[in-house]
């Protein structure tokens, strides 16, 4: 039995498995909740089947059609892209099981052919080794990410679509640039060939600008995150959460594999400081703009901002020789994914419960939506790095290394991004626990989006437990080349 | 420094070009249309390096890189220009509204 | 503004220079892979290069292709399309010209589709050859029955996506290998897997022009 569960190909049933639900879910609308939350389960217990997988027999490593590369396209899944594939799981089966509750006729039938086709399109990059397929995968997510939030049709949802799609596809168009480039440089696109091949010749100089400028674009690092707060903020709650805990990952996790494997051996000093000063004034940034907000759903995409700043400080740090950085950046967007999507479902709770988010307007939520208050409690925990939580984990990894390297800089804008998520954080439950200034008829909110609001803010604080275990998890198959230090 | 060179950089041209236009104009349907030539001058570049093969055939591989390209490309497109009606329909105008940047 | 304008030229202008130079460093001589092609065409099942590439050596890609295609139509769907314009009853002109060149594109797609295993072609090619007549067809003012504009055109637009993902399961649990096939039967499956995509990439070209989703309810 066991040898049987070992020998199906998990990975790949992660691709296909989501398509094809997303095709029977156009076919037959009547049935496209059950299929979706069917499929999610199975997608969930799958990544569960290919991480016993990895720990059995090793890194996971699939030739598409037999060929191999350089010839074909490979698939390829280590600890880090089962970590990412935990994360999209975990958060895709919440907001699943958000959305059967959210979602009426006719929206639900359009959204969940969209969604499953987003989940196929995640899983697939997570799983692939193969820039240019990279680009098909990324262009697939970012399409089905501007459908969705375009779903809800007002006026700021379609214009915050619009200026994504223009952007994103910027940001595709610059990267496809860079693979170009890499192909005609050294002849292939597979990331493990282009490893061994690739030299410090003006053509990798190119490549290494565009496809780092075009994948900041797309994770929304300030200055570029023009795009993102409009967006987020008007797509309907379950996809804000999909956005912004899920979407930004994926370009981000490119970008991670190309330096880590391509780029970063090459010893390239200005970028890794040029990133890291961008990523403290996003931390900043962020922060000021999202407690200067009135409106929760734009309060919290800010803070999604803000955070994206940290991932790239762990970026800087890890590049400039600190290998606890690169544990500091896996907790870090692990635990941002479940509690951002945590706080987005909150939000989207609250939408339905009084008609608006307007922050100073919540009117005694705390009393009438326990659940709901308490899930946003616990992920504001986690946002703003307090034990015990998976951000603390990850702020505590972080600190150390900026420590060890002597940045006191970054050390000090981790402080004080620290104190403004409180102050941001604390804003909204302070609100929370006061009455209106003129009280609101409320509407019911189905337990099924308070529970999953609720067990996504737990897991985040349950990360906070699960340290060595998850670390360890991370370094299989070495993503991060620990023991090489860039010269 | 061969023929395929010279289409190479007319390709970098159009990438800049299509940038520059992205950039600067605010109406809709000129952005979706920079992108377009944006996404042409990576198609040339892609198609004219494989010509350095010599007196042997182009290499293939880029080809059907470039006829994907363009699959999505067009798709990408379509859903732009879509978009782009709805909101022209719904804010009277076809711009982005609190035009900042791109 | 005018200052910004002229700073950006003069940005734009040192990218493409510095990027002019970065590719005129490139050697004048690389044969990238298309000698590791060559060397694989026996067993492609197919004896143009380019067809060989998109249909087998990568045809993942091609089938995340398909479905980004599938994806922009239901994007386009669920935005609602454009506000209806009332239709304007097709010049004569027009009139004869669609029902003369649509069988014409029809065929020239069928021949495309054939000629894609051993000359440039294939089913991206008759695919847009077959979306193009779609496209006159609806100028002139041809639409779908109410009762085939439901299931049935739903069918044939997924029919490309999901014959590639059908026959990505199959070649999973057959070979063990996802996309894998037989080199005796890979021609025969490249050709079944070209003309469903070609069909179905036509029709959905032509709803992506037409842009609203078909009517839920009959209308008088």
């Amino acid at each position: 039995m066991g040898a049987v569960f070992l020998n199906i190909p998990w990975g790949i049933v992660l691709i296909l498995l989501p398509l094809a639900a997303a095709m029977a879910c156009f076919l037959w609308p009547a049935v496209a909740k059950s299929v979706g939350l069917v499929t999610v389960s199975v997608v969930a217990l799958s990544v569960v089947g290919l991480v016993w997988q990895v720990i059995e027999s090793g890194v996971y490593r699939h030739a598409v059609g037999g060929w191999g590369a350089p010839l074909g396209i490979d698939l390829y899944a280590d600890g880090l892209s089962l970590l990412m594939l935990a994360i999209t799981a975990l958060v895709g089966l919440a907001v699943s099981v958000y959305s059967t509750a959210y979602f009426e006729q006719p929206l639900s039938a359009r959204f969940w052919p969209l969604w499953l086709f987003l989940l196929a399109a995640l899983n697939a990059l997570f799983l692939s080794a193969d820039i240019f397929n990279l680009y098909v995968t990324l262009e697939l997510m970012g399409l089905a990410a501007v459908a969705l939030t375009a779903l809800s049709g007002g006026r700021d949802a379609l214009s915050g679509a619009m200026r994504y799609l223009l952007a994103a596809l910027l940001g595709s168009l610059a990267y496809l640039f860079g693979v170009a480039l890499l192909y005609h440089g050294f002849g292939s696109v597979d990331i493990a060939i282009l490893a061994q091949r690739v030299e410090a010749i003006p053509v990798t100089w190119a490549a290494l600008g565009l496809m780092s400028a075009g994948l900041v674009l797309k994770t929304a690092l300030f200055p570029f995150h023009f795009w993102l707060p409009p967006a987020h903020a008007s797509a309907p709650a379950p996809v804000s959460a999909a956005l912004s805990a899920l979407v930004v990952k994926g370009s981000f996790y490119i970008l991670l594999r190309l330096w880590l494997k391509i780029f970063g051996p090459l010893g390239v000093d200005g970028v890794e400081g040029l990133l890291g000063l961008l990523g403290a004034a996003a931390v900043l940034w962020g922060s000021l703009q999202a407690l200067r907000q009135t409106r929760l759903k734009l309060l919290i995409a800010y803070s999604t901002v803000a955070q994206i700043g940290y991932l790239f400080l762990a970026f800087s740090l890890a590049m400039g020789g600190g290998v606890m950085a690169w544990g500091a950046a896996a907790y870090l967007a692990l635990s941002h994914a479940l509690a951002k999507a945590a706080m987005f479902l909150v939000a989207g709770n609250l939408l339905r419960f009084g008609g608006h988010d307007r922050i100073s307007d919540l009117d005694r939520v705390v009393q009438r939506l326990p659940l709901t208050m308490a899930a946003f409690a616990l992920a504001g925990v986690s946002i703003m790095g307090l034990p015990p939580s998976g951000g603390f984990i990850g702020k505590w990894l972080l600190l150390e290394s900026a420590l060890v390297q002597g940045r006191w800089d970054l050390v000090a804008v981790m402080i004080f991004g620290g104190l403004l998520a409180a102050g941001y954080v604390f804003k909204v439950l302070g609100y929370a626990f006061t009455q209106a200034a003129a009280p609101h008829e409320a509407k019911a909110v189905p337990a099924s989006m308070e529970w999953a609001a609720l067990s996504l803010a737990a897991t985040a604080i349950l990360l906070g437990f699960l340290a060595s275990l998850l670390l360890s998890l991370v370094g299989i198959g070495n993503p991060f080349g620990a023991g090489e230090v860039t010269p | 420094m061969n023929a395929a060179f010279l289409y190479a950089l007319v390709g970098v041209g159009l990438f800049f070009l299509g940038l520059y236009a992205l950039i600067v104009h605010t109406h809709l349907l000129r952005k979706i249309l920079a992108l377009n030539v944006m996404g042409s001058g990576v198609f040339l570049v892609l198609v004219a390096l494989a010509k350095r093969t010599g007196n042997a055939t182009p290499d293939p591989v880029p080809h059907a890189m470039v006829i994907t390209g363009i699959v999505v490309a067009v798709s990408a497109t379509a859903l732009a220009l879509t978009l782009m009606v709805r909101v022209a329909a719904e804010t009277g105008r076809a711009e982005l509204p609190d035009e900042e940047r791109e | 503004m005018g200052r910004h304008r002229w700073l950006l030229f003069l940005l734009m202008l040192a990218l493409t220079i510095g990027l002019a130079c970065a590719i005129l460093s490139l050697p004048d001589h690389m044969e990238g892979l298309q000698k590791v092609v060559a060397n694989k065409m026996e067993v492609s099942g197919v004896s143009h290069p380019v067809t060989a590439v998109l249909l087998n050596f990568r045809g993942y890609d091609t089938l995340l292709e398909m479905v980004v295609l599938l994806l922009a139509l239901l994007g386009v769907w669920s935005l609602g399309g454009p506000r209806p314009r009332s239709e304007i009853a097709p010049g004569p002109v027009l009139d004869c010209l669609a029902r003369l060149l649509a069988p014409v594109f029809i065929l020239v797609s069928a021949y495309l589709l054939w000629v894609g295993a051993h000359a440039p072609g294939g089913a991206f090619q008759a695919g847009s050859v077959l979306g193009a007549a779609g496209v006159l067809l609806l100028l002139a003012g041809w639409r779908l029955r109410f009762s085939l504009a439901q299931l049935p055109l739903r069918l044939v637009l997924i029919a490309g996506s999901a014959a590639f993902v059908a026959m990505a399961a199959l070649t999973l649990f057959g070979a063990g290998r996802l996309l894998e096939y037989p080199p005796a039967q890979a021609g025969i499956l490249i050709l079944i897997l070209e003309t469903v995509a070609t069909v179905s990439i036509g029709v959905t070209l032509a709803a992506l022009f037409l842009g609203a989703p078909p009517e839920q309810k009959e209308k008088q």
